[in-house]
């Protein structure tokens, strides 16, 4: 493990396809800056090629998807794929919006480390992300 | 309303029992909460009097259901002479599966249509594109050409059932092959009734289905408007939407403050236009979202169908009692319902529907309870059509017109609610406009506020949220869900294919090369449109032109 664990956690909020519902991405890209963290939200309509390039650029802990439109299965997984083959392994992956219970195992099995669905609160995701960030 | 005599007496005793019963009571038992509260944060009174509408004009305020300002509604019987129409928002996979949906939802007494197409669609993109991947068939029906939407109205008269198509930026495209498809079943434009939203402010503002830049895409918007006024005259040619803003984070009173915003904004894109006021605005129409909040609601209603019939007759002039109307369709609030114990969800469209009622809509969707989980079932979307059903015919909410009129509270709300909504309008109209203020970002700004302040007095308990901060329990996941097949991106691939090698290619290009010079100079692009849809041209083929012509907004953002 290279970084140093005093630097601010940075994280990329990202809006995957063509969704835009962006209330939650919004919001939580406000909370992990109030709780500390470096944010850069990528906007709506991305691929995960796009992603993961802000990802490189900016050097991020974290990447947090937010899918309300279904593109969970085809998006999340891409994603953790794109980083692996840029060598971005410790990155960790999050992602939250509307998520059927019985995609999750799949979706964890691709290497996302967690799912936060409707009505998480947001104080749960910014300690998974805090107890679970550089961690690889 | 009172006589001022009578309003001083109501005063003094007012002081009395303060001062007596309700202090015995007070002293002993306090209230749960030092400030009441309604969910958009407006404070609440305990009690309501004469004294808090003393100035109450009845024919200034309420005047009578059918006539100016409206706030009574915009029929003068309202729900004895029609219910409103029930018209269920539903698309997903293929135009097969959702014609199939359509056929279900008018079998079980459904009375109009209203389509939801895919993200693709929605944004001008044909189904093989890279931004499509993953998003084909998923929130929405996919319909990349007409040959989807000849399937899609496959045996659906389009002369006795008016639809509703929920597209905005490529409004233009998708009612020319509406349009195309009613003239092959023989249907003269003349019988053609319907709604395409076209509202592509708040696609800027929050929704996110933008293509083009503000001036081109307000353009396309102005040219539906004028070609249906002299061609499609049952068509109602712009949806200005509340909806999205509310589900984004705003306020009731921010809901239909931006909203008369943007309308204000078509309104005036027409007048610059050329067209006259009373040519146009009788068919503009208004989406607004209904929360759990009953009695708010019905005063937001109200007080946006005063102000609005004030802005048409002394800010537009307009002379027309129909250009004053606010009508509008409502949806109950997608964003009031929990994944957490979703059966919870039925109760809560219930009063979202109820209060739509009591507030005067022209039509109604009622979400279905698994709608924070996937997309609803059949199962749940009877559900969600039969709680409409109750509340029109069981509720008594639709045997008296107005029914909460005089209400202390509510007409006290209502007054409020129209403040509210006075004091953004003059805020916008001071930064330059409403696409000013959305450049600025002041609008996206209010809303991000508001939501934010909603998700810390959820999280603080502040506000109390049944299954999410109180009341929570552990339960199963939901197992019922509806899953769109996913082998539909490349079955609408394969259509794409076959229809690009099967068409008529030289009257596929006249088509596009006619609508690239149309667009470019002043002419109504309908026309064009309406052709290159029967050429075969693609959505995203046609957005392309524009692409090319207009360029592509590119959204500042405002974290």
């Amino acid at each position: 493990m290279s970084k140093s664990n005093d630097r601010k956690i940075k994280v990329v909020v990202a809006k995957p396809g063509l969704d835009g519902h962006d209330r939650g991405a919004k919001l939580l890209a406000r909370i992990f800056a109030e709780a500390g963290m470096e944010v850069i939200y990528t906007g709506l309509r991305q691929t995960p090629e796009m992603v993961v390039q802000t990802a490189i650029q900016e050097d991020a802990d974290v990447v947090g998807i937010s899918s309300l439109s279904g593109v969970h299965n085809y998006f999340f997984p891409k994603v953790v794929q794109l980083l692996k083959e840029n060598g971005l392994d410790d990155v960790l992956v999050v992602g939250g919006g509307i998520i059927p219970a019985e995609d999750i195992p799949k979706l964890k099995e691709a290497g996302v480390a967690e799912i936060f669905g409707p009505g998480t609160p947001t104080q749960k995701i910014v300690d998974f992300i805090k107890q679970n960030v550089r961690k690889k | 309303m009172f006589d001022k005599e009578k309003i001083k007496a109501i005063k003094e005793r007012i002081k009395q029992w303060e001062g007596s019963t309700l202090k015995r009571v007070l002293d002993r038992f306090p209230e749960r909460k030092k400030k009441f509260t309604t969910i958009s944060g407006t404070e609440v009174n305990r009690l309501y009097t004469p004294v808090d509408v003393e100035d109450f004009d009845y024919d200034e305020k309420l005047g009578f259901p059918g006539e100016y300002p409206f706030t009574r509604g915009v029929q003068p019987t309202m729900y004895r002479g029609r219910l409103w129409t029930m018209r269920q928002y539903a698309g997903f996979g293929t135009a097969e599966e959702t014609n199939k949906r359509f056929k279900y939802l008018l079998e079980q007494g459904q009375t109009g249509l209203s389509v939801a197409f895919h993200l693709p669609t929605q944004a001008g993109y044909d189904s093989d594109h890279p931004l499509s991947m993953g998003e084909v068939g998923k929130v929405g029906v996919a319909v990349d050409s007409i040959e989807d939407m000849k399937v899609l109205f496959d045996g659906i008269p389009l002369d006795k059932v008016t639809t509703s198509m929920t597209i905005n930026a490529p409004a233009t495209v998708l009612l020319a092959m509406y349009l195309a498809i009613a003239e092959e079943q023989g249907v003269p434009f003349e019988k053609v009734g319907g709604t395409v939203q076209n509202d592509v402010l708040k696609e800027i503002i929050c929704r996110g289905q933008y293509i083009f830049p503000p001036q081109p895409t307000m353009r396309l918007t102005v040219d539906l408007i004028e070609y249906c006024y002299k061609h499609v005259p049952r068509w109602n040619t712009i949806s200005i939407s509340g909806y999205h803003i509310r589900e984004a984070g705003a306020t009731a009173a921010q809901e239909m403050a931006f909203t008369i915003a943007d309308g204000i904004a078509y309104v005036q894109a027409c007048i610059d236009r050329g067209l006259a006021v009373d040519s146009f605005a009788p068919r503009l129409s208004f989406f607004f979202n209904a929360f759990t909040n009953v009695l708010e609601e019905v005063a937001k209603f109200r007080a946006g169908r005063r102000y609005w019939a004030r802005v048409m007759k002394e800010r537009f002039g307009a002379k027309n009692p129909k250009s004053m109307m606010m009508r509008y369709h409502v949806q109950t609030g997608g964003v009031t319902l929990t994944a957490q114990q979703p059966l919870n969800n039925i109760v809560r469209v219930a009063l979202q529907a109820y209060a739509t009622a009591l507030g005067g809509a022209q039509s109604l969707h009622t979400n279905s309870y698994d709608e924070a989980l996937c997309l609803p079932t059949e199962q749940a979307v009877t559900v969600a059509l039969r709680t409409q059903q109750i509340v029109a015919e069981e509720s008594g909410a639709t045997e008296t017109v107005d029914p909460l009129a005089g209400s202390y509270y509510v007409e006290a709300m209502t007054d409020t609610i129209e403040a509210q909504i006075d004091d953004y309008i003059k805020k916008i109209d001071e930064l330059g406009g409403t696409l000013k203020a959305i450049e600025l970002g002041y609008i996206q700004k209010e809303i991000q506020e508001s939501a934010y302040r909603f998700q810390k007095e959820i999280e603080s308990g502040e506000r109390i949220y049944v299954g999410i901060n109180k009341y929570v329990m552990e339960e199963p996941p939901l197992t019922n869900i509806l899953k769109v097949d996913p082998r539909i991106g490349e079955m609408q691939i394969e259509r794409l294919k076959k229809l690009r090698a099967q068409r008529d290619q030289k009257r596929w290009k006249e088509a596009l090369d006619h609508l690239r010079e149309v667009s470019r100079s002043d002419e109504n692009v309908m026309p064009a449109v309406i052709e290159a849809v029967k050429a075969r041209a693609t959505v995203g083929e046609i957005c392309d032109v524009w692409r090319d012509v207009y360029g592509e907004y590119r959204p500042k953002e405002f974290v």
